[in-house]
């Protein structure tokens, strides 16, 4: 069984973004890049599933810039056998992302794709779901557990309120939630074998997919900040502003 | 055109975050409809009706849609989305599962949880954990949308829709539900809780943390909210979870006890009314947007705050 990981390079979670004074967006100049932490948990999953001979081979694709490469890169560092860049220097959306995957999978014909649940930097959250619905796949979402067995997928995923277990036919889709792994760090013999595994470029009009925004941005604001609070020196001073200033209680 | 909002629903009773996404709708300008699909979902269907600014209700009752899968229930909205500019549904677990797949199969962008409407075809929504807002104006025929319920006032009640059934799609067969758990509560969902006390790391094991927080809860009638150290530490159920990848909250007051105030905590709770921190730490970041700040050590803090209240 072949399983796709789609990667997404994106600013580090650590790093605390401004928003440009313009508006026009944020400011990523010169900001620390890691793979979104979502998709480590899913290129970790394919590993595990392929340490258990489970998966045969273990293909990440990113679409995006060049420099995504080391995004791949760092994928193949965990354990992934090869890469694919998609590359543009077009703003992709989720849509157009996965038509850009859908694509892939056509030529790859992956049993399994395991995207993050969410990418940190649009916070969109639909990518995986596009794709299942573009290759009339089923989807298992925010997956907290996946077992395969006789061509199907098990999935324990995070609901509103607890959890619950979906068997999916494959091939499928299922995104990533915090719970489902812990990443492994890539070891230094390991990063050097990644630079001499496969990495295979490829462009959206290579793939016939049309990327064109659907999505405007008007402008990119500061949230309101909320004002300075004040500490309080004990238990009881607290509980007097509690009911006496903000009378929340 | 008219607006289609799509339940959320456990084929029993109407979520609360139902009135909040039409809450949302209403400000779109158009006629307002609820799509209730299920499994002997009749008095989901009901109560629907009864949404102030809702003129129809589409009841779609077949065995394949009890467990709301996204596969079927998207089929089942496309093929009724000739009819809609916008199709909306709330920002919760299922809302983001199947909003993202009905727009996939419109060929349509989906704009993610929306916290502003600008006009029609303009939104405001949160990106970066909310660090920033950027307003995003859609070119899309039927926009497909999921709504922040904490953004948007919930639709009242007094409504009196028309109810009309609608034929159900195919099964695809796709996916089956295995078993689902759900974590029983007394306590007010953490989503309309009017006060959330939340435990992080600090409060050190399970036992603390329900030993501390729920006596202090009870008294305030507060739901319990979590950060996501807490969560994988296996203090609580990963529901409580607050923040960029859990649940956004926007209580009358939020009390953060032992939570340091990671970006992805904050993005889930910093639009709450008041905030209280509790931490031993007076450099946790948690102080920066906490409206009282308390600098101690939460086990000694805790009961004693819960005594005087
Ligand atoms: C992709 C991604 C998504 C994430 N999403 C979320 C999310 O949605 N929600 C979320 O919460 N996190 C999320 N996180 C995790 C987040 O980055 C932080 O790791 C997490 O919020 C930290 O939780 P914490 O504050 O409980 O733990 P810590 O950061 O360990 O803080 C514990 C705090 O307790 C205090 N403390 C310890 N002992 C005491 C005592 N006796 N008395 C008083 N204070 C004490 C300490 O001073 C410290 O400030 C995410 C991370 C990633 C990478
Ligand atoms: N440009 C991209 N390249 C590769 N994978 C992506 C890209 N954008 C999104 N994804 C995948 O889709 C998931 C969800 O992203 P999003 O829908 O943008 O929140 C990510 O965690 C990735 O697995």
């Amino acid at each position: 069984m072949k399983i796709l990981v789609p990667v997404k390079r994106v600013v580090d979670y650590n790093v605390k973004v401004r928003v440009k004074a313009d508006g026009s967006g944020v400011d990523i100049a010169n900001v620390k890049m890691s793979m979104n932490p979502f998709d480590e948990i899913g290129v970790e999953e394919a590993v595990r599933l392929k340490e258990a001979a489970v998966a045969t081979e273990v293909v990440a694709v990113s679409c995006g810039l060049a420099a995504s490469q080391e995004t791949l890169r760092a994928a193949m560092a965990m354990g992934a056998d090869r890469g694919i860049l998609v590359e543009t220097d077009a703003e992709l959306q989720p849509l157009a992302v996965a038509k850009l995957l859908k694509a892939v999978c056509d030529k790859e014909q992956p049993q399994l794709v395991i995207c993050g649940k969410q990418a940190i930097d649009d916070d969109a959250n639909q990518t995986g779901q596009m794709l299942a619905a573009l290759a009339g796949w089923p989807q298992a979402t925010f997956a907290s557990k996946v077992s395969i067995a006789d061509g199907k997928a098990s999935v324990m995923r995070e609901i509103d309120g607890g959890v619950e277990t979906l068997s999916v036919t494959l091939p499928a889709v299922v995104t990533t939630d915090l719970r489902l792994n812990e990443p492994r760090y890539a070891t230094l013999p390991n990063i050097m074998k990644a630079k001499k595994k496969p990495l295979e470029t490829v462009k959206p009009a290579d793939l016939g997919v049309d990327v064109a925004p659907r999505l405007a941005t008007l402008k990119v604001s500061e949230p309101a900040q909320r004002k300075a609070g004040e500490m309080v020196a004990d238990v009881a001073q607290l509980v007097d502003k509690l009911k006496n200033v903000a009378k929340v209680i | 055109m008219a607006i289609l909002v799509i339940a959320e629903h456990d084929n029993q009773s109407l979520k609360a975050a139902t009135l909040n996404t039409v809450g949302a709708a209403a400000q779109l300008g158009g006629e307002v409809h609820v799509l209730v699909a299920g499994a002997g979902c009749g008095a989901v269907g009901e109560a629907a009706t009864k949404i102030a600014g809702v003129a129809k209700v589409l009841v779609c009752d077949a065995p394949h849609y009890e467990a709301q899968g996204a596969e079927n229930v998207a089929e089942l909205v496309k093929g009724l989305a000739g009819g809609y500019s916008h199709i909306l549904a709330a920002a919760t677990p299922a809302g983001k599962n199947m909003a993202p797949r009905v727009a996939a199969l419109l060929d349509v962008a989906q704009i993610s949880e929306i916290v502003a409407v600008e006009a029609p075809d303009t939104f405001v929504r949160p990106i970066y954990a909310g660090n920033a807002l950027a307003t995003v104006k859609s070119a899309d025929a039927v926009k497909v949308i999921t709504v922040r319920t904490t953004a948007f006032e919930a639709a009242g009640e007094g409504g009196a829709a028309a109810v009309e059934s609608v034929p159900a799609a195919a099964d695809l067969g796709l996916s089956a539900l295995v078993s689902r758990e759900l974590v029983k509560s007394e306590r007010p969902e953490l989503g309309a809780a009017k006060v959330i006390v939340a435990g992080g790391r600090g409060l050190g094991s399970a036992e603390n943390f329900h030993g501390l927080l729920e006596p202090l809860a009870d008294k305030l009638g507060a739901a319990i909210g979590a950060s996501r150290a807490a969560v994988d530490a296996g203090y609580c159920p990963n529901d409580y979870q607050v923040g960029q990848t859990g649940k956004v909250v926007a209580p009358q007051l939020y009390i953060a006890v032992g939570v340091s105030g990671a970006i992805q905590h904050l993005a889930g709770m910093k639009d709450s009314k008041v905030i209280v921190a509790i931490n031993k730490d007076p450099e946790a970041p948690i102080f920066q947007v906490a409206d009282y700040g308390l600098v101690g050590d939460l086990f000694q803090v805790v009961p004693e705050l819960t005594a005087a209240i």
